[in-house]
C-alpha cells in the first residue's frame, strides 16, 4: 500500500509540475505583433525576416507555423469563433469565405494605406496578386470596395515538357495546339514514352486544366453566364470541353492512374523522366531542382483547341495575408506587411523560396525557368477575381465528372447531363 | 514406419508455420529496412539509385533532421505528453473499469455503454467547439488542457478493453484479497491491475502510439512552438510543395524508436501472463 | 432502524463505487458531451464555418437520405470492414496462436508483426505507391508488384490495381489489413496470455487433441476477446481514412469514397459544416447499432 502511496503522490507532481509550466507562459502584448502562417517551405525565411524586423524597429515580430494547410484552416476557423485571432493571418479558402470574415469585422480594410502616398504600395505589387483579396464595385457578395489582404508571392499553373525526351521522338519544339500535342503524343507512346503526367488525384489541379479550355471554348463571358445558371452544362461549348478529356483519353495521353495520382508522386514521375509533359505550378522549379538537378526542361501554356477565345490560365497571389481587423496593433502589423512586400525583403524571399515575388521590381532577380512562368502571368486568372463563382457542389461533380471520363466510364455528354442536374438542384435550392 | 510419417508430417507442418511466419515477417521489415535506407541517401538520388545498398552513405540527414527540426524541444514535450497521457490513461480508464466490471451502482450499465457509444461517434465539426471551451476554460495553449484532452480521446477504447479483462478475473481471487482485509482500492491495485498486465501493456501501447503520432489537435490547442509534440518537428520537411525526402526518413526512423522502445518494453509484460505472477 | 442503517450503507458504498468512475465521467463530460452536443446542433443549421447560420431544421438529414453518394460511402466502408473482419482478424488470430505455442523465434516474430501500425502513414502511402505504381519505364514496370508478376510469368495478371474501380477498394482493404493486423495480433496475444497454462494441462490428460482444446478450451475463452477485437476492428475499418489518402488522394470519382472522406470533403470543398455534422450523427448512429447488435448476437451466442 505504501508503494501505491509513493507512486500516486510522483503523478500528482507531475501532473502539477507540468500544470504550473503551462500556466506560466501567459501572452503579453504592446510591442508585439504576432503571425500565423502555414507555408513550411518559407518558415526559415520568414522567419529571418522577422528577426531582421525586430533589430530595425524594435517592434518584435512573432511567427507562428502551423501546417499542414488543412490543419492552418482548422485552427484559423476555431479561432475566429473563440476571437483569438493573431494580428496577422491568412485565409486559404474560397472567396465566399474571405467575404465572411470581412463581414464577421475579422479583416481590416488595407485601401487607406495602400492608397497612402500617391498608391506607393499599392502600385509596387502586381495586380492580379492584389485582385485576389480584393472587391471591386460589382462584386456580388456584399462587401464594401476595397483592398483586404497583402500578396507576398504570386504563382500560375503551366505545362512543362522534358526536352530529352522530346527530342528522342525527334520533336524540338513545344506543341502550339492541341493537335499537335496529340500527334507528339502518339510519337512519344509508340517509343516507349508516356506523354503526360499530373496530380489529378487533386481536384484543384484537375478543374484547373478544364477551366483553361473552358475559356479558350467558350470565352469568359458564357462561363460567367453558367454559373448564374443562364447557360446550361449541356451547352455544346461544355461538351467540347468535356470531349478534350475524352480525345485525350482515347490517344492514350494520360499516365496510368492519374485520377489518383497526388501531386507529389506527379512531381516524382516528371522528375525522373518517367513522362514527357506534366502541369504543374510555378513552385515546381524547387521541387524538380532538388530531385534531379539535370532535368532539362521548359515551360509552355496548355495547348489551345481553337483560336476562338484566348486560352487564360490560372493565377493570381500564391499567399496572401490579412490584418485582423479586431487588433490592437493594427497600424503596426500593417507596417509590418509592407515592409515585408517592399523589393529588398521580395528579392530575399523570391531568391531563397524559388517563388514569383508579389513586388514588380524584385522579378528581375529570378532563375530563368521560373522568368518562363513569370510571362504567363499576363495570361492569368483565378475564381477568386471571377466576378461570380460556380457552386462548390457543381463544382465537385464537375471534376469528378471529368475523372470518370478519363478512367473511360462515363461520356463526355453523360457528364455534362449529370452536372446540370446538380445544378438544377443547388438553383432550385437557392430560390 | 508410421512414427516417421508422422514426423515428416509434423516436419512439413511445422515448415508452413515457419515459411507463413517469414512471408509475414518479411512485408513487415520491409518499410523498415526501405526508411532506414531513404535516410541515408540525398534527395536527387532516393529514387534514382537502384541499388540495396545505396551507393553514397549519407548520414548527415539525421543531424540535419535533429537541427532543421528542432528535436531537442519537440522530443522532450512528446515525451512529456505521452508520459502524463498515457499514466493518467491507465489509471482513470482501470479505476473506471474496475468499477464497471466488479462494483455496483446505479446507472452502471448505462455509463458504460455512453462510452462504448462514444468510441463509435466521430466529432468532424467538434473541433471548433473544443477549442472555443478550451478558451473559455482558460485551457488553451496550455500543456495541462492538451493532456486532459488527449486523455479524453483514448478513455473509452481502454475503459472497454480493461472491463473485458476484468472481467475473466477468478472471483475466488477478488474473495481471498478481501479476507486478507483488502478494501476496494487495494484489490483495483494489488489484484486487478496485475491479472490485466497484459491488457494494460496493450493500453500503454496503443495510447503511447496516439500521443506520439498525434499532431492535429496539437496545432489547433496549441500556438507557441515550444509546446508542440515532435510531429511538428516533421512537418516542416513537407512542404505544401516540395518534401525533403531524405531528411523527412530520417526525422521519422528517429520518431519511431521510442514507439518500438515503449513496445519491445511492454511487450514483456504482454507474454509473460500471470499465471506464474498471481497464483504463485 | 435496523433497515435504515442498511439502507444508508447501501447508499455510501454506492457511491463509494461511483467515485471510482467519477474521474474518467468528468473529463468525458467536459471534452465529449460538450462538443457533441454543439454537433448535434450544428447539423440543423446550413452554415460555412463562420458568417451567419440558419437554422433549417431536419432539411440537412433529409438531403442525406437521398445522397446516394453518401450511401455508397457508406456501403464501401462496409466493404472494406467486412474484408478486414475476416482476413485481418484470421490472420491476427493465426499470427498470434503461432506466436502462443513453444516455437523457435517467436520473440522475434512478436516484435516484427507490430512494425506497420507503428509506421508512419507517409511511409506506408510511399511504399504502396511504389508497389503499386501502374507505369513503365524503359519497357519495364515501376511498380513492384507488376514487376513481380511480370517476371514470375503471369504478364496476363499485370493490372492497374488502384487505378480500377473494380480493383480498387479490395486493394485499399488489404493494405488497410497489413496495416492494421498488428493490432489484433497482441490484443488477442494478450488474451491467450490470461488463459491458465493448467486448462491444457487438463484437456491433454483428458485426451482432447490439438483441435478439440482449440475449440474447447481456447475459443470459449477467448470470445469476449475476440468481440472486443471485432469491434475495435469495425471501428478502425469504417472510419479508415487516411490511408485512402495517402493511396488514392481525393479518390477514384466517388468509388473509393467512405463516410470520413464524405464528411471531410462537405467540410472543406462544400464548407457545409451543418451537412458534414448531420452525416457524422448518422454514421455514428449506425456505428454504435452495429456494435449493439454484435454485442447481442455474442450474448446470445454464449448463452446458446
Amino acid at each position: 500500500m505504501r508503494g501505491l502511496m509513493r507512486r500516486c503522490s510522483f503523478l500528482v507532481a507531475v501532473f502539477l509540475a507540468v500544470l504550473m509550466a503551462g500556466c506560466s507562459s501567459s501572452k503579453e502584448s504592446g510591442n508585439k505583433i504576432i503571425l500565423w502562417h502555414w507555408m513550411t517551405d518559407r518558415n526559415d525565411t520568414i522567419l529571418k525576416l522577422a528577426q531582421q524586423y525586430t533589430q530595425e524597429t524594435g517592434i518584435e515580430a512573432s511567427v507562428s507555423l502551423f501546417a499542414p494547410s488543412d490543419a492552418y484552416s482548422q485552427k484559423v476557423i476555431a479561432a475566429a469563433q473563440a476571437n483569438v485571432l493573431p494580428d496577422i493571418y491568412g485565409i486559404l479558402d474560397k472567396k465566399t469565405v474571405v467575404a465572411d470574415f470581412i463581414k464577421a469585422g475579422l479583416v481590416a480594410d488595407l485601401t487607406a494605406s495602400m492608397e497612402a502616398d500617391g498608391s506607393a504600395w499599392k502600385k509596387s505589387l502586381f495586380e492580379k496578386a492584389l485582385a485576389d483579396r480584393s472587391f471591386d464595385m460589382a462584386n456580388g457578395y456584399g462587401i464594401k470596395p476595397g483592398i483586404y489582404g497583402v500578396p507576398i508571392d504570386v504563382s500560375n499553373e503551366q505545362m512543362l515538357y522534358n526536352k530529352k525526351l522530346l527530342a528522342k521522338a525527334g520533336i524540338y519544339s513545344a506543341p502550339r495546339s492541341l493537335t499537335e500535342f496529340i500527334k507528339d503524343a502518339k510519337a512519344l507512346k509508340l517509343i516507349g514514352i508516356t506523354p503526360f503526367v499530373s496530380g489529378w488525384g487533386e481536384l484543384w489541379l484537375l478543374d484547373c486544366f478544364a477551366s483553361n479550355y473552358a475559356f479558350n471554348i467558350m470565352g469568359e463571358a458564357k462561363i460567367f453566364e453558367t454559373f448564374r445558371g443562364r447557360v446550361k452544362y449541356t451547352d455544346p461549348d461544355w461538351v467540347k470541353v468535356f470531349s478534350v478529356f475524352a480525345d485525350l483519353r482515347d490517344n492514350g495521353v494520360f499516365i496510368d492512374g492519374i485520377v489518383t495520382k497526388g501531386n507529389k508522386y506527379a512531381e516524382q514521375d516528371f522528375a525522373l523522366e518517367r513522362a514527357a509533359f506534366t502541369f504543374n505550378g510555378s513552385w515546381c522549379v524547387n521541387v524538380y531542382h532538388s530531385m534531379n538537378p539535370h532535368l532539362e526542361y521548359g515551360v509552355m501554356p496548355p495547348p489551345p483547341v481553337t483560336n476562338t477565345y484566348p486560352l487564360k490560365i490560372w493565377g493570381g497571389a500564391g499567399s496572401s495575408f490579412v490584418v485582423n481587423a479586431a487588433s490592437p496593433n493594427k497600424t503596426k502589423a500593417i507596417a509590418f506587411l509592407k515592409w515585408l512586400t517592399s523589393q529588398k525583403q521580395q528579392v530575399v524571399l523570391a531568391q531563397e523560396t524559388n517563388n514569383l515575388p508579389a513586388n514588380r521590381q524584385a522579378s528581375v532577380s529570378i532563375s530563368s525557368v521560373l522568368g518562363e512562368f513569370a510571362k504567363g502571368m499576363d495570361e492569368s486568372t483565378h475564381p477568386d477575381i471571377w466576378p461570380v463563382n460556380e457552386d462548390p457542389s457543381v463544382r465537385e461533380a464537375f471534376d469528378r465528372g471529368l475523372q470518370a471520363i478519363i478512367i473511360g466510364e462515363k461520356t463526355p455528354r453523360q457528364v455534362a447531363q449529370e452536372v446540370q442536374e446538380v445544378k438544377d438542384r443547388q438553383m432550385a435550392k437557392g430560390n | 514406419m508410421r512414427t516417421n510419417k508422422y514426423m515428416f508430417l509434423g516436419m512439413t507442418q511445422s515448415t508452413l508455420i515457419h515459411v507463413f511466419l517469414m512471408g509475414m515477417a518479411l512485408t513487415c521489415l520491409f518499410p523498415i529496412f526501405w526508411m532506414i535506407r531513404c535516410a541515408l541517401m540525398s534527395n536527387d538520388t532516393v529514387f534514382v539509385d537502384q541499388a540495396i545498398i545505396p551507393h553514397h552513405l549519407n548520414f548527415s540527414n539525421f543531424a540535419t533532421a535533429w537541427i532543421k527540426g528542432n528535436f531537442a524541444i519537440f522530443f522532450l514535450n512528446s515525451v512529456i505528453y505521452t508520459v502524463c497521457v498515457v499514466t493518467g490513461i491507465v489509471i482513470i480508464s482501470s479505476l473506471a473499469a474496475f468499477a464497471f466490471s466488479r462494483l455496483n451502482f446505479p446507472g452502471k450499465n448505462f455509463i458504460f455503454y455512453l462510452f462504448v457509444a462514444a468510441m463509435m461517434i466521430p466529432l468532424p465539426g467538434s473541433f471548433v467547439a473544443l477549442f472555443v471551451l478550451m478558451n473559455k476554460l482558460h485551457l488553451a495553449n496550455t500543456r495541462f488542457g492538451y493532456i486532459l484532452c488527449m486523455i479524453n480521446v483514448g478513455l473509452s477504447m481502454s475503459i472497454l478493453l480493461l472491463k473485458t479483462f476484468f472481467d475473466k478475473m477468478p472471483h475466488e481471487l477478488e474473495d481471498a484479497a478481501r479476507i486478507d482485509g483488502c478494501g476496494k482500492l487495494g484489490i483495483w491495485w494489488n489484484m486487478a491491475m496485475p491479472f490485466a498486465r497484459p491488457a494494460i501493456a496493450v493500453i500503454v501501447i496503443f495510447n503511447s502510439l496516439n500521443v506520439w503520432n498525434e499532431y492535429i489537435l496539437a496545432t489547433l490547442l496549441l500556438e507557441d512552438t515550444k509546446l508542440m509534440p515532435l510531429q511538428r518537428g516533421l512537418v516542416v520537411f513537407q512542404g505544401a510543395n516540395s518534401t525533403d525526402y531524405p531528411v523527412l526518413m530520417a526525422g521519422l526512423t528517429m520518431a519511431a524508436i521510442p514507439i518500438i522502445i515503449i513496445y519491445l518494453t511492454m511487450q514483456k509484460h504482454i507474454v509473460k501472463g500471470i499465471s506464474g505472477e498471481v497464483v504463485g | 432502524m435496523d433497515s435504515k442503517a442498511k439502507a444508508v450503507s447501501i447508499l455510501k458504498n454506492n457511491f463509494q463505487n461511483f467515485l471510482f468512475v467519477l474521474p474518467a465521467l468528468s473529463i468525458f463530460c467536459v471534452f465529449y458531451i460538450y462538443p457533441f452536443y454543439k454537433m448535434i446542433n450544428l447539423s440543423f443549421y446550413d452554415w460555412r464555418g463562420i458568417g451567419p447560420m440558419n437554422f433549417i431544421g431536419l432539411h440537412n438529414y433529409k438531403e442525406l437520405l437521398g445522397d446516394h453518394l453518401w450511401w455508397n460511402s457508406m456501403l464501401h466502408a462496409g466493404y472494406i470492414t467486412l474484408i478486414a473482419l475476416t482476413f485481418q482478424n484470421a490472420l491476427a488470430f493465426a499470427l498470434a496462436l503461432a506466436c502462443d505455442r513453444e516455437i523457435r523465434m517467436k520473440r522475434f516474430y512478436r516484435v516484427v508483426f507490430f512494425i506497420p501500425p507503428v509506421l508512419s502513414e507517409i511511409v506506408v502511402g510511399l511504399i504502396w505507391n511504389w508497389i503499386l505504381n501502374p507505369g513503365m519505364q524503359n519497357g519495364q514496370y515501376i511498380g513492384f508488384l507488376n514487376h513481380l508478376l511480370f517476371a514470375s510469368g503471369f504478364p496476363q495478371l499485370v493490372h492497374n490495381w488502384l487505378g480500377d474501380p473494380k480493383t480498387a477498394l479490395t486493394t485499399i482493404a488489404i493494405v488497410h489489413s497489413w496495416k492494421g493486423f498488428g493490432w489484433g495480433f497482441i490484443i488477442l496475444l494478450a488474451g491467450l496470455q490470461t488463459i491458465d497454462k493448467q486448462l491444457y494441462e487438463a484437456a491433454k490428460v483428458d485426451g482432447a487433441g490439438a483441435r478439440k482444446t482449440f475449440t474447447h478450451v481456447t475459443l470459449p475463452l477467448m470470445w469476449p476477446v475476440m468481440l472486443v477485437v471485432m469491434i475495435l476492428t469495425i471501428l478502425g475499418s469504417m472510419q479508415v481514412f487516411i490511408l485512402i489518402v495517402a493511396m488514392v488522394n481525393e479518390g477514384l470519382v466517388n468509388h473509393t469514397d467512405v463516410p470520413v472522406t464524405c464528411i471531410f470533403s462537405a467540410m472543406e470543398n462544400t464548407n457545409r459544416f451543418g451537412y458534414a455534422c448531420a452525416q457524422a450523427v448518422i454514421f455514428g448512429f449506425m456505428l454504435v447499432c452495429i456494435s449493439f447488435i454484435m454485442k447481442r448476437l455474442s450474448d446470445r451466442a454464449k448463452q446458446g
